[in-house]
């Protein structure tokens, strides 16, 4: 141990309880400061370390490698330089993911936001129940798997709630998980469901940060709630708003466990996204190569889109 | 806070206000407890259906009390009723193994936390209470984890507990979650940053190891935060569906999403047994409504910690 330190005070000979924080006069403390603890340290990290590099920076490595050869995970990996790529350029069904997940996210954090900061503000002003918070954020802790299936059955062509509420109101049943033109809006709706009060909170998080005082000064002034929500609240959340943004735009790009349980990619196409491309390439067709220059472009397109966020977040900043 | 000064705004507020607010705030509390209800009823719906008869589902699509009610779906899915009670009520006669898969879904679970809280509360009091050269480049490598989309080192990781003969196996399946987890250290890492150095300095003074004031001092002290975050821990692996899908889809180490997963896609597109399905669906949800009655409170708040830091 490397607390040598320790022998220019005089050691008390009886162990302090824990907890009898207060020691006034801490002349030693700079020499302290400097103390150097790699070894201890490095026995501390050292499974979180291991896990790191054999769980997730060699297989970052094998995957990036993997993207440059043909393999069927029975022979060798046969390297092949960019031909994946050049394929990836040229799959229809690649650029029809990319669509349909943009469809998806634009769609699901579009909605949810809106009503997350909604429930936010809604919480905010009106009780800080503990109770309604957690109420609200029930569904996020729920597996992706029973999510679907609770919606798969409400939203059953047949005998689903959903449906049987609009022939009762006049209107047409729809096939919500079976049509090309709903699928993708039904999903997302189900996953907006499930996220919109864990999102809510973390807004809520970021009201509490606005000093209450303006909220009184602006009621005295006779400000209106709409009024100081626009003129108060929004501004003042933006920040948060941006963070939050970025962090569930990446978790949306990577939909998949609701796909996996509903409906497969289908109908036809509809709603193979992006993450369950990579899947049925690499699980299914055992295409393992091209699943990893997939997953690549993904990595790729997630940067892009944190980047680009960052960037118009930061020129707000600035005007 | 309001100066004296501002007796007459106030009072002139005073005599506006109830009115409009009342109004306001009613539509407000109707939107909220619309959101409530959105919130609540499938949850609703699901037990409802669990509890109806399975044949009887279709006579009365929308009633909200269950359909001839019968406690023969949960049964059913937990093993208990026999081929002929099950095909009677609907069902399909074969079984979910559900007992079997529950113990799966908690050995997994218990596992990984166990592995994730204890390596992640050693590397989080490195990061945040010893000096070392090096430590925020690491530090900051580790965050960058978090970052990678996890299909993208999934594949490389499924060859690799292939090549190790570790499919289908809890080894395998425990692999990459059980000693990392770079949330878990982020998290951590902020509460340790929060505990007072004299504490620290005390117990080095009294000759204490680093092991001991981890041990015996920090742990202690931040025991709150550890049991939120095994608790958050313990769900996301509860409700980990991609990675056990892949490496562990024999029976003997089926986890609950995986095999609610299959059930449904064996569950015949003429009459599927809705009600065993939303049994079955209950059941798996339920271990994670008692953890979060359990510790809510604390949950709640910490969504608030880390949405902010």
């Amino acid at each position: 141990m490397t607390n040598a330190n320790a022998i220019t005070r005089p050691v008390s000979p009886a162990r302090p309880a824990t907890g009898t924080a207060a020691r006034p006069g801490r002349a030693a403390r700079p020499r302290q400061r400097r103390r150097n603890d790699l070894w201890v340290a490095l026995a501390f990290i050292a499974p979180a370390l291991l896990g790191f590099v054999v769980f997730y920076l060699v297989p970052a490595v094998r995957g990036l490698y993997l993207s440059f050869t043909d393999w069927n995970l029975l022979s060798d990996p046969e390297f092949v330089g960019l031909d994946n790529y050049r394929r990836l350029l040229q799959d229809d069904l690649f650029w029809n993911a990319l669509w349909v997940t943009a469809k998806y996210v634009v769609i699901n954090i579009g909605i949810q936001t809106v009503l997350a900061v909604l429930i936010a503000v809604l919480i905010d002003r009106l009780t800080r129940s503990t109770w309604l918070r957690g109420i609200v954020l029930l569904p996020y802790l729920m597996p992706n798997v029973v999510v679907a299936l609770l919606f798969l059955w409400i939203l059953d062509y047949q005998l689903g709630i959903g449906n049987h509420a609009l022939a009762a109101i006049g209107l047409d049943r729809i096939p919500f998980f079976g049509s090309q033109d709903w699928v993708i809006p039904t999903i997302a709706g189900v996953n907006i469901w499930r996220h919109m009060g864990y999102t809510a909170l973390l807004i809520f998080a970021g009201l509490q940060a606005i000093p209450r005082m303006l909220y009184e000064q602006a009621a005295i002034d006779g400000a209106s709630e709409w009024r100081i929500f626009w003129r108060i609240t929004l501004p003042l959340l933006r920040p948060v708003l941006a963070l939050v943004l970025v962090i569930s735009i990446i978790g949306s790009f990577q939909i998949f466990d609701t796909i996996a349980v509903t409906t497969q990619g289908g109908p036809v196409h509809a709603s193979r996204v992006i993450y369950f491309y990579i899947y049925e390439r690499a699980f299914e067709n055992f295409d393992m190569g091209y699943a990893a220059t997939l997953a690549v472009a993904l990595v790729v397109i997630l940067v892009g889109v944190t980047v680009i966020q960052l960037k118009l977040l930061r020129a707000r900043e600035v005007d | 806070m309001t100066a004296t000064g501002l007796a007459w705004p106030e009072l002139a507020e005073r005599r506006t206000r109830p009115r409009r607010i009342n109004l306001g705030r009613l539509a407000a509390w109707a939107v909220l407890i619309a959101i409530v209800a959105v919130t609540l009823f499938p949850f609703y719906w699901a037990l409802r259906t669990g509890l109806s008869n399975n044949r009887s589902l279709p006579s009365d699509v929308a009633s909200p009390l269950p359909v001839d009610p019968t406690v023969g779906a949960f049964r059913r899915v937990l093993g208990m009723a026999t081929t002929v009670e099950a095909q009677a009520e609907g069902g399909s006669g074969s079984s979910l193994n559900f007992w079997l898969f529950l113990r799966n879904s908690v050995i997994f679970a218990t596992i990984v936390t166990a592995g994730q809280v204890l390596f992640s509360s050693l590397a989080a009091y490195a990061f945040a209470r010893l000096r070392w050269p090096g430590r925020d480049t690491v530090f900051f490598i580790f965050l960058i984890g978090l970052m990678v989309p996890p299909i993208f080192i999934v594949l490389p990781n499924f060859v690799l507990v292939r090549d190790l003969g570790l499919l289908n196996t809890f080894p395998g399946l425990v692999a990459p979650f059980v000693l990392m987890n770079p949330f878990a250290i982020f998290f951590l890492r902020q509460f340790f940053l929060s505990i007072s150095s004299e504490i620290e300095e005390a117990a080095v003074l009294d000759g204490a190891s680093h092991f001991t004031i981890y041990w015996r001092i920090m742990m202690p002290i931040i025991r709150p935060a550890t049991v939120t975050l095994a608790v958050l821990v313990y769900i996301a692996a509860w409700n980990e569906y991609l990675w056990p899908l892949l490496v562990g889809p024999k029976e003997d180490v089926r986890v609950l999403t995986v095999a609610l997963g299959i059930f449904r896609a064996q569950t015949p597109q003429l009459s599927p047994d809705w009600a065993g399905l939303m049994a079955a669906t209950l059941i798996s949800a339920l271990p994670i409504i008692v953890l979060f009655a359990a510790v809510g409170r604390k949950l709640v708040d910490s969504i608030q910690f880390t949405g902010l830091r």
